[in-house]
């Protein structure tokens, strides 16, 4: 089970040439906590800027901490130094964005894989060129790749030999940052599909950033939203979509097209003002307020809080069941669309 | 109902490439626009959909392209038109949106030079005058604090701002067409909705055609009246959106709906398309996309299925399509 609590990522903004002032932060992540409970997945939701890919990489410390911990099954990822994280990130492996850029060009298929292998001394001898067919043919494909380069693979099957990386290392959870984006979208199916079969044989648990609140609707347990660096709403995946109480989801939510000209013309369309503020400047109070159409005073002086409404439900709003009244005294029923 | 704005009728076009291959990218696509109404063309890559938009607007190179068929503008030919009449019609009559507002915008000319290059190039007006229209247009698709907002650089704004500058460029001289090719694919949801929000406006207001250029089925359902789905360069199935989406017949665009997972439902598992875009045959072997068919047959191979108009409305291109009044969803 994969604990985060408080975690804080703050990047300095330098100035000046000889003099290396820090004139300010930009707070990428500013106190998030999770939960993943063993073999399940949390769907991290957001939209760019909000830093659900600096949470996946924090939880990795690909990026220095600020603050706050990370905990894997008693492993204190947070604490660990040199060669204690690099085996401990054996248990934590990652499936990037882009199946081009994150592979190795000059590398073969059966190098790419063999690498996570070879370096925390997994198999050896035969047994890693074994191992290397099993994987093959647990991501669905052909033996035959193992002698072949990047490029003579579609996107598709690169993310493929993305994700048997990343399961060479036999880890518990992985951490998959919009890991069908760049795909097209006869091809998306394949690969969540692939994603939830190995879950299902292997026992992963996965963290799964994504922007797309339909894919992660599919996929999910529980769903987390984010905005500006903190969460604003988490709840049970079933729950977030039927029930959604925070302004910023049922916005994100009201946004997202849906595939039926039927839904599409009936739907109440809840149009966001504006863009996202900055994160090295961001408002005071909720920092949703700017753009919110409930926004009160409170809103501007007080930050909300994550508070349960039911359990597993959480929110951060001052006025998040008297909006979810209103909303459901102007349109009936359904909330979303 | 009114004569159609524009009429693609046969087009192709061939790209020739290394080692004397020709690659057909759009194979003899035929469609129509008229004004104020919204039609999309939606497809994978390689489709060949953008290459449609860019051959109507002449900004394919010359060199090593063929083009053939015909694209008529208001009864103009645009095909085999001389750059100078397609400068004219460019920025005046028609105009194009493109899907990455940072590339398509000059990084190093200031937003209001660039509106206003456009402006007192087609509508020959004075500096200033350009200026107040400039600062009409951005004030028109959204943009606070316009006349501030023409001396930033595109670098300055967001990409939800770039897009709605590009907006602004394309409507400056109030064309009768514009082709918005993935307009809104890099951008954020909710920025998405702001974008779409927006050229619905344009289109019931200026009575503008609009050809709308996405992969994205949702896209489609919520804002083009007709949708033409491509597959290797044809059109495989065109239809009104409600009959599309209610009755889809060909299996390319039955898989495309089965394989995106939906915000309103939950689903089983998702039944992708096997394989990838780039397993097709050649359309003079059959049909393309036999072999990623799950209704595949010996029919398929040989040669290509003709477009057909199917007698409950819409055209076709298969020689089993799925029957009539069978969607792709039962309902929720």
């Amino acid at each position: 089970m994969l604990q985060v609590r408080n975690l804080q990522v703050h990047f300095p903004i330098k100035k000046g040439l000889v003099f290396d002032r820090t004139v300010g932060a930009v707070r990428a992540v500013d106190g998030v906590d999770l939960t993943i409970p063993r073999s399940t997945t949390l769907g991290l939701v957001g939209e760019s800027g909000c830093g659900k890919s600096t949470v996946g990489k924090a939880i990795l410390r690909l990026v220095p901490l600020t603050a706050g911990t990370v905990t894997f099954d008693n492993l204190e990822l947070s604490a660990l130094q040199n060669e204690e994280l690099r085996k401990a990130r054996r248990h934590v492996q990652m499936i990037f964005q882009d199946p081009y850029a994150s592979l190795n060009p000059r590398q073969n298929v059966e190098s790419i894989i063999t690498e996570p292998i070879r370096t925390h001394q997994l198999r050896t001898g035969a047994a890693v060129h074994q191992r290397v067919n099993e994987l093959l043919d647990s991501v669905g494909l052909p033996r035959g790749a193992a002698s072949r380069y990047p490029h003579e693979f579609s996107g598709g099957q690169r993310q493929r030999i993305g994700i048997a990386r990343a399961l060479a290392a036999e880890p518990d959870l992985i951490i998959a940052d919009e890991p069908v984006s760049a795909l097209d979208v006869s091809i998306q199916a394949q690969v969540i599909n692939l994603l939830a079969d190995l879950q299902e044989q292997l026992g992963l648990t996965y963290l799964l950033i994504s922007h797309d609140l339909a894919v992660v609707r599919h996929i999910s347990d529980t769903v987390a939203v984010m905005y500006l660096g903190a969460i604003v709403e988490t709840a049970p995946a079933e729950t977030l979509y039927t029930n959604p109480q925070h302004p910023y989801t049922l916005a994100l939510l009201s946004a997202v097209p849906v595939p039926d000209p039927v839904v599409e013309d009936s739907r109440h369309r809840m149009v966001l003002q504006g863009d996202l503020p900055s994160p090295a400047n961001p408002p005071s109070g909720c920092r949703f307020h700017t753009r919110c159409a409930y926004a009160q005073r409170r809103c501007e002086q007080e930050r909300p809080v994550l508070r349960d409404l039911e359990p597993g439900h959480q929110v951060a709003c001052h006025f998040a069941e008297e909006i979810a009244v209103s909303i459901s005294a102007t349109r009936g029923g359904d909330v979303v669309l | 109902m009114s004569e159609p704005l524009l009429v693609v009728d046969d087009l192709h076009v061939t790209f020739k490439i290394h080692g004397g291959r020709a690659v057909r990218a759009v194979d003899g696509v035929s469609f129509a626009v008229r004004a104020g109404e919204t039609v999309g063309i939606v497809g994978e890559s390689g489709s060949g959909k953008s290459v449609t938009a860019l051959a109507i607007l002449g900004l394919l190179p010359s060199r090593g392209v063929t083009t053939s068929g015909s694209i008529l503008l208001n009864g103009q030919q645009l095909l085999g038109a001389s750059e100078h009449d397609m400068q004219d019609v460019r920025g005046r009559r028609a105009a194009m949106v493109f899907q990455d507002p940072m590339t398509s915008l000059n990084p190093v000319l200031t937003i209001g030079r660039q509106l206003t290059e456009t402006i007192t190039r087609h509508l020959g007006v004075k500096r200033d005058a350009a200026r107040d229209r400039a600062a009409e247009l951005l004030d028109r698709v959204g943009i606070p604090e316009p006349r501030q907002r023409l001396k930033n650089y595109p670098h300055q704004l967001s990409g939800g701002m770039r897009q709605r500058v590009m907006i602004a460029i394309a409507l400056a001289s109030d064309p009768a067409l514009i082709i918005a090719d993935e307009p809104t694919t890099a951008l954020d949801v909710t920025i998405q909705a702001q974008v779409l929000e927006l050229l619905r406006e344009v289109v019931r207001e200026s009575n503008t055609a609009l050809v709308m250029i996405t992969h994205d089925l949702g896209v489609i359902a919520g804002i083009c009246e007709s949708v033409n789905v491509m597959y290797s360069g044809r059109i495989v199935e065109s239809n009104e959106r409600h009959h599309l989406f209610a009755s889809p017949r060909h299996h390319y665009t039955r898989g495309l709906l089965a394989s995106v997972p939906r915000l309103d439902g939950a689903q089983g598992r998702l039944v992708p398309i096997p394989g990838s875009p780039s397993d097709v045959i050649a359309w003079s072997e059959g049909c393309a996309f036999a072999p990623r068919c799950p209704a595949v047959s010996d029919a398929c191979r040989g040669q290509a299925p003709e477009l057909v108009s199917s007698p409950e409305g819409g055209t076709l291109r298969c020689v089993q399509p799925a029957p009539v009044g069978m969607p792709v969803w039962s309902g929720r």
